[in-house]
């Protein structure tokens, strides 16, 4: 066991698979000899070489674009993207190619790429360096989409998304990079794909969150000092979602809250909502309540705390839930 | 102080079979008699099959279709050079380089009628599935070659795309890795003048698609693309050069569509016959018809076999293709992910109730 934060468990996802597969590389701007804007390539270059840990130019479309077409050719490219609001000039290649190739080819070909992206706001950073498009990326059949919100599961996670035989979009909660350190295990281990965690149980209502909100969630649970019994669920994965342990969470609590940091409108709380109702309606004592980003882009640094869900808009959430 | 010129640079043009069918032995590359039949009779099959689909779209019996007629010499005398295992990305104007890429004629026509089927390549030949979108799908062979690189495998990508294509962002990304990375990678222009309706000097001001090669630091060359000759030697020094490691290759074919943009469109709307006709002199079949001609390789009785043998060829497909009943509507679902998703499972069961 060894104590590391997320970016940490990241580099060490990395390596673990770069050791494994001599047919994984990665790829960036910066991920070489700098190590990534946020250090998440730290040594990789120095301990794998420049053939296996590649800079490149200043192009998001070409380090997608080129990913596939190594992809397609039988390697598994990990592609950094600085942050998660540059994957729009990509985003033709992740939904016109990356996502179709399975089917295109009617499975001759197929495209097994990482693109690793920090997400989320609440770190006073510049205009698109804050987005958090998990619901966009989660709406194209073909893509995976996952959001680790601790050390262990970063590494886990994002080492199942590399064996992984399709395209998955890997968001790294930016806001808790170094905020929570966990012991994790050196040894080779995955997070399967696809399976929400329980982090804890409870009996009164099902809070589900993913990436960085989980820990807003946990703050909250905490302040309310044992009110009520939360079960809180972190997600995990985005796509293809974990219904069953949601649903039969909500069955048991009659009762949720989903908070994400996205834009309500068409976010993924929309999804799982209109999925309880179609799975658990007849258990439900409330309506579904969302805690979410409102629908405005993401404001600068002066405003950014009234845009992110705190513990306070949660618990309000929580309470509306609870007095219906 | 003065102005000091840094570079200079210069733009080729190949040419080894005129217009009249004569040869200019001193760039005229190796081939046999037999190879030279071959080409030939690969330029027959294609444009009978183009001329085929054609008819059976007009006919109610095919989807649309993108006809290719004028622009054989471009694809057939590039897949020449290819070996099965290279990796070729084709748009969608490719329906020739594929059935000369083996892929057999009854799954073309299945692609073209709706059927998915119809794209997946055979097993040993890595033809990528055709690009509907415009250009962006040079950056995979940029990148497939790429992978070949770092692999030390030999093989080399090659992709096709159209002038329109390379005014696209997706064409400098492409062109600036594969130049970077010196990947072994072709960029096969068929620059047949036309974008649908807009002509060629409106999507760019440069006078050759081919230097633009320049400022990537690779090497392009401008071929007369109605020339098989041409386009096989260039296609052949790009591949034996990609082989060697010594990075990619801008070939710009020069060439024409005989033909409207797709079974939608009406080229009359934007172009004069006269200008049709002058191009129609130099017609690729033709030229290599005129050459053979000439060296005793080609004489009507032979002209007639290949022509029955391609119609044979063509007919049996369209008799095999008539037959093949429709998809299973599970296969939707089948090729999204390696697995289908619970999602999935119930939108499946859902949509058909098993």
């Amino acid at each position: 066991m060894v104590v590391a934060n997320v970016v940490q468990a990241v580099t060490m996802g990395l390596r673990q698979e770069l050791k494994r597969d001599k047919n994984v590389i990665v790829m960036g701007e910066d991920v070489g000899l700098n190590g990534g804007v946020f250090r998440a390539t730290d040594g990789l270059q120095k301990e794998f070489g420049a053939n296996r840990v590649i800079d490149t130019p200043l192009a998001e479309l070409g380090i997608v674009g080129t990913a596939i077409g190594i992809a397609v050719n039988g390697m598994k490219p990990v592609a950094e993207i600085q942050f998660s609001g540059f994957l729009y000039g990509a985003f033709d290649q992740l939904l016109s190619h990356a996502a179709r190739i399975r089917s295109r080819s009617r499975g001759r070909f197929s495209c097994p790429l990482v693109v690793r992206a920090p997400y989320g706001t609440g770190i006073r950073a510049l205009e698109l360096h804050c987005e958090s498009g998990e619901s966009i990326f989660s709406h194209v059949a073909g893509l995976k989409m996952v959001v680790p919100s601790n050390p262990y599961d970063t590494k886990g996670l994002l080492a199942a998304a590399i064996r992984d035989p399709d395209p998955v979009i890997f968001y790294e909660p930016m806001r808790i990079y170094r905020a929570i350190k966990q012991d994790i295990p050196e040894d080779d281990y995955i997070v399967p794909l696809g399976k929400a965690n329980i982090i804890q149980q409870g009996d009164d209502l099902t809070l589900i969150a993913w990436g960085a909100m989980v820990k807003t969630c946990q703050e909250a649970i905490a302040k309310l000092q044992g009110k009520y019994s939360v079960e809180l669920i972190d997600l995990r994965t985005i796509n293809p979602y974990d219904a069953e342990t949601i649903i039969s969470s909500v069955k048991k609590t009659g009762r949720c809250v989903i908070a994400h940091e996205a834009p309500r409108t068409s976010g993924f709380a929309a999804e799982l909502t209109a999925a309880i109702n179609e799975k658990a309606l007849l258990s439900l004592h409330a309506p579904v309540a969302r805690v979410t980003g409102p629908d405005t882009p993401i404001p600068f640094a002066k405003l950014e705390g009234y845009y992110l869900p705190d513990a306070d808009r949660i618990i309000k959430g929580i309470e509306k839930v609870m007095g219906f | 102080m003065p102005k000091k010129v840094l570079k200079e640079f210069k733009v080729e043009y190949l040419q080894i079979l005129d217009e009249s069918g004569s040869c200019d032995e001193s760039l005229m590359p190796k081939l046999s008699n037999e190879e030279i039949r071959k080409m030939y009779e690969m330029l027959v099959l294609i444009r009978v099959f183009d001329q085929k689909a054609f008819n059976m779209q007009r006919q109610g019996r095919l989807g649309t279709y993108i006809q290719f007629k004028g622009q054989e010499a471009c694809q057939i005398g590039s897949a020449a050079v290819l070996e099965d295992k290279d990796w070729v990305f084709p748009m969608y104007r490719n329906s020739g380089l594929l059935i000369a890429r083996k892929h057999p004629v009854v799954q073309i026509l299945q692609y073209w009628n709706g059927d998915e089927r119809g794209m997946k390549s055979p097993d040993n030949v890595n033809n990528f599935p055709i690009a509907i979108p415009v250009g962006t799908h040079m950056i995979h062979a940029a990148g497939a070659a790429w992978a070949a690189k770092l692999k030390g495998a030999k093989d080399i990508a090659i992709t096709y795309f159209g002038e329109g294509a390379t005014s696209k962002g997706d064409f400098h990304e492409a062109m600036n890795f594969a130049g970077v990375f010196q990947t072994p990678c072709i960029f096969f222009c068929e620059n047949n003048q036309y974008a649908i309706s807009v002509p060629r000097p409106k999507q760019t001001h440069s006078e050759t698609i081919a230097q633009k090669a320049i400022a990537y630091g690779i090497e392009g060359i401008q071929v007369d693309g109605m020339d098989i000759f041409a386009v096989y030697k260039a296609t052949k020094d790009a591949v034996e050069k990609a082989r060697a490691g010594k990075g990619p290759t801008l070939i710009e074919a020069f060439t024409y569509r005989m033909c409207d943009h797709s079974t939608s469109d009406d080229a009359s709307r934007y172009r004069s016959k006269e200008e049709l006709e002058s191009w129609m002199k130099k017609d690729p079949v033709d030229r290599l018809e005129k050459y053979m001609r000439k060296k005793g390789l080609l004489d009507d009785a032979y002209k007639e076999k290949v022509m029955n043998q391609s119609k044979d060829i063509v007919e049996k497909a369209v008799t095999e293709f008539e037959k093949i009943s429709n998809p299973d509507p599970k296969d939707m679902f089948k090729f999204v992910y390696v697995e289908m998703t619970q999602q999935q499972k119930e939108e499946m069961e859902n949509i058909l109730g098993q």
